[in-house]
């Protein structure tokens, strides 16, 4: 048997274009090589053949004594096939077709017997399936060439050499204010890292300890990876907002937080090559196959394999395993109970309105929300993420879910008792620092009034738990 | 976004309140082998005997019955700041045979699901190729497949628990993992209709998420058994699998299986992204890491009994189960023991054995009634051994997160309650 058994049917699939040809052919061939004993090597080699041969009379002759021969001559047919192949290879698609159809014309018989090619002769013998063999030069002409404009839309990769790099630069100070304004919100004002969120200053002399911290400055190996990441996928619910020039500028706002440049640094694509990290060379690469793997490759015991047995250690001590959600469901409810006492008055205007809303806006205001989510939760069990939970928003005191910290300007809102309503939330959407200067949304606004009508709909459907 | 693998503050939660819990969801206690008085199940008539039942199309895409809605992903809140950029764990304590149905598959999500409309996804192949190319799905669909099943495992399954027993369940030690049928083009026709040049040794997958998911791969590994897969199970691949169209990279760790692919780049040298330095790199004690520990070890944890699905019945036969893998080949043979290691027992396999695929093993006993200390332990048709956890803290330290593979152990007190402990 063949090593490649299926070698046979991708030799035939690969010349998609002749498939109506091969038809025929193959089920007497596939017959033939069976009474003979072909090997399956010969078989394919014979398919090759057929496929290919629409194109030159030589072939032609070769496989009609094949179909008919026994498999003494594969030898013979297997080096007539490579030269068949290769042309076949070069012919228009279009041409081949048209005369594969055209000299088959009377063995043609039904055209649904190809098939049978796809199944390697190795699939009864084993639960693997057969993989598709080797395809050198072959094409199935599919899909189209890019455009250039097409592949710099989506090329935006850096590599550590600096290749991918764009034109542009941007220094420390105007990384911070970038920083500020796009990433502080989740990292941290000096990239502390807020609630869970990612650290992305100091850890340095953390990698041996028991809580390593990974920073870009502690860890990260390449600044390029820097560049890259937040080029690709950052502010986080905003990716590939920011310009090169700012992923420049926050790039070496993160470098200045680590202490590896000084406040007047500039990073361009002219000088990043030169700058490393600190921990460059602290990556080795997987090394399991020379220690780890032959230690845990021996044969264990199975018999009287120790004389005691203690539990050293139990989940239950530490205790952090979820609970069941409706157990969760019920606690949390009665948790929030008083809560929801105090706000219900000033949602029942709202509840009022919500029976008058246009569904196609709410489920337009659906759409909309995706901006948003990545910070705001809605909905059954919506809780406090990067920005408070906006269940009951409309007619919520502003700045006033307990335990939110908002900024300055929302906390003065609070105490001055004012509350939102469609009116001051379409204008602190529309454009969020000018409406509510200072504050912590790193949002740049909703650009049509229909997007705020839609979002206010659609939030609007959300009472207060 | 950050994953954080040491524990929180303990909650309120009393000891073993997930096992009652989960026991409250399943099958009524067997009746006593004693009873005198007829059961009702058998004497009265139940609705179902007497009332219709939903006519054809009540349900045009089925789900399971209501009876089973406790079988469901769930997170750990704790774990991610956000459910966004998060996880959430594969049942199965409550699954059976090796393959996962798609609605139970984990997820993993950097930037939440992408929901693309397959229409405008475009998958495009550049770099050292000797055409650029750009494929729409129909094109892709015109290509051969084929069929495989293997497992997706996260790089940071059981990554919790590197410093000890932390999580009561398997779904939570051992669910980032699935196990479902690929539909899909072998990676290598796409490459050879593009040309790959001499000098290509890499290749870049990236996602059309808004993470714009990327990872370097080894040509050698592209060229192998990579799949462009578009179906799981026989149905397209759900939103959050990657649809319409995720890579597959056998045997290796999950975050390489790039979701919603829309564009592979061919190059000379790996990338160096975010998943693969300041991620997915193994720290171990002497602060230096391991990098590209792509291959999955071999490994294995029993789902039934464990901590979310105890032993209800009391003494007598009962049936252990659990799955096998590994990233280099077959589970030939798992051994069981009930003792802590004292003594093992090879497990009975059951199901087909596939390369790179889940296994399932079955070991069935007469439990006395006394506390078990259960452990399972895979050998893959390498001879590789599955470790002890304390053998890779050895090798390893505290601090990799990634590639845990220890053998797990449960304590099955009396009652029949499992809890997730380390012995000596």
């Amino acid at each position: 048997m063949s090593k490649f058994p299926n070698q046979l049917a991708l030799v035939a699939v690969a010349a998609t274009s002749v498939i109506a040809l091969s038809v025929g052919l193959s089920e007497r061939a596939a017959h033939n090589a069976e009474i003979a004993a072909a090997t399956a090597q010969a078989e394919a080699d014979a398919m090759a053949v057929q496929t290919a041969e629409a194109e030159t009379a030589e072939a032609e002759a070769v496989v009609t004594e094949q179909v008919t021969a026994e498999v003494a001559e594969a030898e013979m047919v297997e080096e007539v096939a490579e030269d068949t192949v290769a042309e076949a290879e070069t012919a228009a698609p279009e041409t081949v077709t048209a005369e594969a159809t055209a000299d088959t014309g009377d063995t043609f018989e039904g055209g649904s017997s190809t098939p049978a090619l796809f199944v390697g002769a190795a699939w009864a013998e084993s639960h693997e399936s057969p993989m598709i063999g080797e395809l050198d030069g072959i094409s199935f002409d599919l899909g189209r060439e890019a455009l250039d404009e097409e592949v710099a839309a989506w090329d935006i990769d850096i590599r550590p050499d600096g290749a991918g790099l764009p034109a542009g630069s941007g220094d420390v100070w105007t990384g911070e204010e970038a920083y500020i304004e796009n990433c502080a919100q989740c990292h941290g004002d000096f990239g502390e890292g807020r609630a869970r969120w990612p650290v992305l200053a100091g850890g340095w002399d953390t990698l041996e300890h028991e809580d390593p911290v990974k920073t870009p400055g502690s860890y990260w190996p390449y600044l390029s990876t820097v560049w890259d990441y937040v080029h690709r996928a950052m502010p986080y619910g905003q990716a590939q907002s920011l310009t090169d020039d700012e992923v420049y500028a926050i790039t070496a706002y993160i470098l200045y937080l680590n202490n590896l440049v000084d406040d007047d640094f500039e990073l361009s694509q002219d000088n990043f090559t030169e700058v490393s990290l600190p921990n460059e060379d602290g990556f080795f690469m997987d090394d399991r196959a020379e220690g780890e793997i032959p230690a845990f490759s021996e044969e264990p015991c199975m018999e009287n394999c120790k004389d005691s047995v203690e539990i050293t250690m139990r989940a239950s001590v530490l205790d952090v395993t979820p609970e069941d959600e409706q157990a969760e469901a019920t606690e949390a409810a009665a948790e929030t109970t008083e809560e929801t006492a105090t706000q219900e008055a000033a949602a029942e205007d709202e509840t009022t309105a919500v029976a008058a809303v246009d569904p196609a806006l709410v489920e337009e205001g659906e759409g909309v929300f995706r901006k948003c989510r990545a910070c705001h939760q809605v909905g059954e069990g919506a809780r406090n993420g990067v920005g408070p939970h906006l269940n009951g928003v409309l007619g919520r005191t502003i700045g006033g879910i307990d335990g939110f910290r908002y900024s300055g300007v929302f906390q003065e809102a609070a105490e001055a008792g004012e509350v939102w309503g469609p009116e001051n939330l379409g204008e602190y959407l529309a454009d969020p620092r000018g409406a509510m200067p200072g504050t912590n949304m790193s949002f740049a606004g909703l650009r049509s009034e229909e997007e705020i009508a839609a979002i206010t709909a659609y939030l609007s459907t959300f009472e207060a738990q | 976004m950050d994953m954080k693998f040491k524990g929180m503050k303990p909650s309120r939660r009393s000891f073993l309140t997930g096992a009652a819990a989960a026991g409250a969801g399943s099958v009524a206690a067997t009746v006593a082998k004693g009873q005198t008085a007829p059961d009702p199940a058998i004497t009265e008539l139940q609705d179902w005997q007497v009332y219709l039942g939903d006519g054809v199309d009540a349900a045009p895409y089925g789900m399971p019955s209501r009876h089973e809605r406790h079988v469901v992903r769930r997170t750990v809140d704790w774990l991610t700041a956000d459910n966004i950029s998060s996880i959430n764990f594969t049942p199965l304590h409550e699954l059976d045979g090796i393959i996962t149905p798609n609605g139970v598959c984990f997820e993993r999500h950097h930037s939440g699901a992408a929901e693309i409309d397959p229409a405008e996804h475009r998958l495009m192949i550049n770099g050292l190729v000797d055409r650029e190319l750009v494929f729409t799905m129909e094109d892709l669909m015109r290509f051969p497949r084929e069929n495989h099943v293997y497992f997706l495992e996260c790089a940071a399954n059981t990554g919790m628990e590197w410093a000890g027993a932390q999580l009561n369940g398997c779904q939570f030690t051992h669910g980032m993992i699935h196990n479902v049928m690929y539909t899909g083009i072998p990676l290598k026709l796409l490459l050879a209709e593009a040309g790959i040049k001499t000098n290509a040794k890499w290749i870049l997958p990236e996602g059309a998420d808004a993470a714009a998911m990327t990872r370097s791969i080894p040509m050698e590994k592209a060229l192998d058994d990579c799949l462009v897969a578009f179906k799981m199970n026989g149905e397209a691949l759900r939103t959050e699998q990657g649809y319409p169209v995720r890579l597959v990279v056998p045997g290796w760790e999950g975050n390489m299986w790039v979701k919603w692919l829309r564009r592979i780049e061919v190059g000379d040298k790996p990338w160096h992204h975010r998943e693969e330095t300041s991620k997915y790199t193994d720290l171990l004690e002497n602060g230096e890491a391991r990098r590209f520990t792509w291959e999955m070890d071999a490994k294995s944890v029993i789902t039934n009994p464990s901590p979310q699905a105890p032993l209800t019945h009391g003494p007598g036969y009962t049936v252990l189960t659990g799955v096998a893998w590994s990233g280099r080949g077959t589970i030939p043979r798992v051994d069981v023991t009930l003792d802590g290691g004292k003594s093992w027992h090879q497990a009975r396999m059951s199901g087909p054995s596939l390369s790179k695929s889940m296994h399932r093993f079955y070991f069935e006993f007469e439990w006395d009634g006394k506390p078990l200390l259960l452990q399972s332990r895979a050998h893959d048709s390498t001879g590789y051994v599955q470790p002890t956890k304390d053998q890779l803290r050895e090798w390893r330290g505290e601090n990799s997160i990634y590639h845990n593979n220890g053998i797990q152990t449960w304590y099955v007190n009396e009652n029949g309650e499992a809890e997730n402990v380390e012995i000596s």
